[in-house]
């Protein structure tokens, strides 16, 4: 630092003639405490390597730290985005300045280059082996409600007569080695004392697992709770939440997400998925330095892992990388992009070789089929998208009122409760009804499906397909046919199933287990899709004389197919609760691994989007940030109001004055008697409280940490020593008492703006910079401060909201 | 710059020795492939008067189709090409060492947890009432939640000092995670601040 202790002796002079222009009536200014301007020394007798080494410009000398502490951020703040990438871009600079002078350091510059992608393979890895243990893991917790394996009690259903000879065509799952419940308490299979002993041990595993989920959450890590993504997203924004992507809050997530999954609640495991990975990517962050110690860099790697999340979920890389982009980011730049989608990559194959449903497949519910389908279907497709627009508002509504009404009455103290009981009355009503009784992958796969020869179940009860005339069906499956009296069954309790899934996950999304939506609504979707689908192909086949059925289904041939609209269903129901767009066609169409029916999925994606937001402007996952208050600045609405900074900026005309510090007159006493005063999380530094001058701005848990440290080691500081806020010492306290140094804390570029420039553009400033505060200036003197929590505010009550659910800075 | 401190390198070497047990056992359970692992099934839908039928055979690959997979063919001479065209064939692997592996790990680590949280709530207050009386106690139960910000800054300075006795070390960890998770449980439970 001395070496730009010449600049403080000479070129006080040097006044410039704008000097003159500023208005300085009643105002006394004193220059001589100017720090003068930044002159470079292009003197020659430095090369110029040198000079770049000495005299590059940093925004804070915060590269030394000797002072633990200084630089981070306290719980439930934002993260100032502007400090975090200069300081990358500073250690960057350095680490290449360093690497021309030594191989070792040449090698150290490319281990730091390589660093990136290491962890991007090593989240990979993990992200993929963690969700492959959690599939296996629920596939067998599912199938313990049941009954139990005697081959190994580690096996499910399917595994357990998986080498057996006894499976028949019509019950595909019976072998003598898999023992229900009622079998080995009663030890009959069938009977009404069977169903009795089945349907109380379901509920009794029900309860247990719900019981173990909510205790274990509460008990170790309540951060585990929800479904993660609203918060993920606000921490990508720039929050910072403490402990929320934790090595406990992944260990509670992982147990709990299968314990919950397992008992029968209206719960999936997408959205806990991502928070997962984002805790793997956090836990991997902390083993490399460059990533470690810089929250912006450390949210690029959340934003590739939330990509993995996805493609985990659902064996979409791609539209894994999509929904980050869309949904989960805020920022997300193009290095981002590629890095995404290599780790989605190897957590897609990770989970591939670890095969957890025995087939190959990433997914329960991979479909296959190719029937291809005519325009005229974009009609029902529609009314498809549009019941799923219905059903996203509807959701959103219901679901934002009840976790209002549990967050702000006695419903809230009695969390365990509340769980007990939600999974008591899933568990009593889901049994009687085989279609709620499977877990919501393996209704979905069902729906799916679409009904050949080979298929057996009561949907696909086509009668004439068990007398098997040979001369009308050897070669067409079940085209063409009416319904025999299973498929009636089938659609009645799939209705029923339907009106029950709309209502219960409207309680289950948000209680204090993790929780899911994505697999709740793809089911309700893929319910009333297939109602539809099936509806439509026995229309075609009654009135098959109709002028418009007539043209494309010729008789015996494939004309609808169910399959294809309960998969336009499920994606309607997900992209009306969601809002998700491109993301969840290429989520859709990778699942089926056709591009046949990206257009019907598109159409049902759109309408079923346009219809939602024309019912209510938010979706789940922001609606969830608003009702809890965080300070998410969204960046996808405009900002349309005519206000002027002025009317936005504190102080306000009829509250307290603006807290300052000046540069060189305080003492630490009355700095420390500020600080305990105030709550405000940061405070200008001006040249004087006359002249308010800004130098520049001090963080508060920079300056509290730095006090503290001061009192404690520096020699000789007590409450009436000076803070300095100045690079070099007035002359006048060179006997006096040793003063406390804060240059280095302080920031010398806060932004700036006029008290007229348009909230338009300090809006626009704050989304694009990710700014904290902003500081507002009338004729070169300092006038106020704008905070994000003021922006949003002032956001609010241009919206007729409440601005006081602003809750946090 | 990458200095390698203590509690980093203890970090790491968790870390990769985990990694390594986890890979020894995925290459152990890997190799152990019984030939109860592989399998081929066929389904053969109903045909004239015979019912639908399924057939599993451990075969391998090349060995996977119906001539081979279904025995007793129920259909004689001509029929028989009729009837396997009908028929679909799938080759299946599965990997019984993983299954098991991952149950029991994760029964175990759900096991370790519950007999955690029966100690941490039952048992150590028990303990500590004996061991150290009263006053102890109470002494350990304060510290809610400080909001004033030198107790702050405290904490965070007197956080990177180095400790010599490594019980104490533990000791002071747990308190502070225990703290951790009382602050997280009070804003999600009790205040409903965050995740409502």
């Amino acid at each position: 630092m001395m070496d730009n202790g010449g600049f403080c002796n000479d070129n006080y002079h040097s006044l410039s003639s704008d000097d003159e222009l500023v208005d300085i009536s009643d105002v006394t200014v004193d220059f001589s405490e100017d720090v003068p301007p930044l002159i470079r020394d292009y003197s020659v007798g430095r090369s110029k390597a040198d000079w770049r080494l000495h005299n590059s410009p940093k925004l804070m000398d915060l590269m030394d730290d000797t002072v633990p502490g200084i630089g981070t951020y306290e719980d439930f703040n934002t993260i100032d985005w502007v400090r975090e990438k200069s300081k990358d871009r500073d250690r960057h600079r350095e680490i290449t300045n360093k690497s021309k002078q030594s191989t070792l350091a040449l090698l150290f510059s490319v281990s730091d280059a390589f660093s990136g992608w290491l962890l991007m393979l090593l989240i990979g890895l993990m992200s993929g082996a963690l969700a492959g243990g959690i599939d296996i893991a629920a596939h067998w917790m599912t199938d313990l409600k049941e009954g139990v394996c005697l081959n190994g009690f580690w096996f499910n259903h399917e595994d357990c007569c998986w080498t057996s000879n006894e499976t028949t065509f019509q019950e595909r799952d019976k072998c003598p080695q898999w023992k229900s419940w009622a079998e080995l308490m009663v030890g009959v299979n069938e009977g009404a004392s069977a169903y009795v002993v089945s349907y109380f041990m379901y509920v009794c595993w029900a309860l247990l697992f719900a019981f173990l989920a909510v205790t274990l959450v509460r008990a170790f890590a309540p951060y585990a709770c929800g479904s993660g993504i609203p918060e993920i997203k606000t921490i990508l924004s720039g929050f910072i939440i403490r402990g929320y992507l934790g090595k406990w809050t992944l260990i509670i997530k992982t147990i709990t997400l299968v314990l919950a999954v397992s008992s029968g609640l209206s719960l999936g495991k997408e959205g806990p998925l991502v928070h997962v990975a984002c805790c793997c990517a956090n836990i991997l962050c902390h083993f490399f330095t460059k990533y470690r110690r810089n929250e912006a860099k450390r949210r690029e790697v959340l934003s590739a892992a939330s990509a993995v999340g996805v493609s985990v979920a659902f064996g979409a890389p791609i539209g894994g990388v999509l929904f980050s982009l869309e949904e989960v980011s805020y920022y997300f730049p193009l290095k981002t992009l590629w890095r995404s989608f290599f780790a989605a990559l190897v957590a897609a194959f990770t989970l591939r070789s670890i095969n957890p449903f025995g087939n190959s497949r990433l997914v329960l519910f991979y479909v296959e089929f190719h029937t291809p389908w005519h325009f005229l279907e974009l009609i029902p497709f529609i009314f498809l998208g549009i019941f799923g627009g219905f059903w996203g508002a509807f959701f959103i509504r219901a679901n934002i009122a009840w976790c209002r009404l549990r967050k702000n009455s006695c419903l809230g103290h009695y969390p365990v409760l509340e769980v007990l009981l939600v999974t008591l009355i899933t568990a009593l009503l889901s049994f009687p009804n085989e279609y709620t009784r499977m877990s919501g992958s393996q209704l979905i796969s069902e729906l799916f499906n679409d009904c050949g020869l080979l298929d057996s179940s009561k949907i696909c009860d086509y009668s004439g397909s068990r007398t098997g005339s040979v001369n009308d069906t050897v070669s067409n499956g079940l085209a063409d046919r009416p319904a025999g009296p299973g498929l009636y069954t089938a659609m009645l309790l799939l209705a029923l199933a339907l009106v029950f899934k709309m209502f219960i996950t409207v309680a289950t999304f948000g209680m204090k287990v993790p929780s899911g939506l994505f697999i709740p609504s793809m089911a309700v979707g893929a319910i009333a899709g297939r109602l539809l689908g099936v509806g439509m192909e026995q229309l075609a086949i009654y009135h098959h004389d109709w002028n418009v059925f007539r043209r494309w289904c010729s008789p015996g041939a494939d004309c609808i197919t169910p399959g294809l609209y309960a998969m336009v269903g499920a994606a309607a129901c997900l992209g009306g609760v969601t809002r998700m767009t491109v993301s969840l066609v290429v989520i859709m169409f990778e699942l089926t691994g056709g591009l046949e029916y990206i257009v019907p999925l598109m159409a049902a994606a759109m309408t079923s989007k346009w219809v939602a937001d024309a019912l209510g402007r938010e979706g789940i996952y922001e609606a969830h940030i608003r009702l809890n208050g965080y300070p998410f600045l969204e960046a996808k609405e405009e900002f349309r109001h005519k206000t002027l900074a002025t009317d936005v900026m504190r102080p306000r005309p009829s509250g307290p004055p603006l807290s300052v510090l000046s540069q060189s007159g305080m003492t630490v006493e009355e700095v420390e008697r500020l600080i305990l005063d105030t709550t405000y999380s940061g405070f200008p530094v001006v040249i004087s409280h006359q002249s308010q001058r800004l130098v520049g701005f001090v963080l508060r848990r920079d300056l509290v940490i730095s006090l503290e440290n001061a009192r404690r080691h520096q020699e000789g500081v007590v409450s009436v020593s000076a803070v300095l806020f100045t690079e070099c010492d007035p002359p006048a306290s060179l006997n006096a008492v040793p003063a406390v140094k804060l240059h280095s804390i302080l920031d010398l570029s806060p932004f700036t703006v006029t008290d007229h420039t348009p909230m338009e553009i300090v809006v626009d400033i704050f989304r694009k910079l990710g700014l904290r505060q902003c500081l507002v200036t009338q004729n070169g003197r300092l006038l106020g401060i704008i905070t994000k929590k003021d922006v949003l505010k002032h956001m609010a009550q241009m919206a007729n909201r409440d601005p006081d659910s602003i809750l946090f800075n | 710059m990458n200095r390698v401190t203590p509690r980093c390198a203890v970090n790491l070497l968790t870390f990769s020795s985990l990694v390594c047990f986890l890979l020894l056992l995925y290459t152990q359970t890997a190799e152990a492939k019984n030939s109860e692992d592989i399998r081929c099934k066929c389904i053969c839908p109903p045909y004239k008067e015979i019912d639908g039928q399924i057939y599993n055979q451990n075969v391998s690959l090349k060995d996977c189709n119906c001539l081979h997979v279904v025995e007793p063919m129920p259909v004689e001479g001509k029929d028989v090409e009729a009837y396997c065209l009908r028929c679909e064939c799938k080759y299946e692997e599965r990997s019984s060492g993983t299954i098991k592996v991952t149950i029991i790990i994760y029964l175990s680590i759900l096991g370790l947890l519950l007999l955690y949280m029966v100690y941490l709530t039952l048992l150590e207050p028990v303990l500590k009432r004996r061991l150290f009386g009263h006053s102890q106690l109470i002494q350990s139960e304060d510290e809610v939640g400080d909001q004033q910000p030198f107790a702050n800054a405290h904490d965070v300075l007197s956080r990177s000092r180095s400790r010599s006795n490594m019980l104490n070390k533990v000791e002071h960890a747990q308190q502070r995670w225990r703290r951790q998770v009382q602050e997280q449980r009070k804003s999600v439970f009790d205040r409903h601040v965050v995740l409502s």
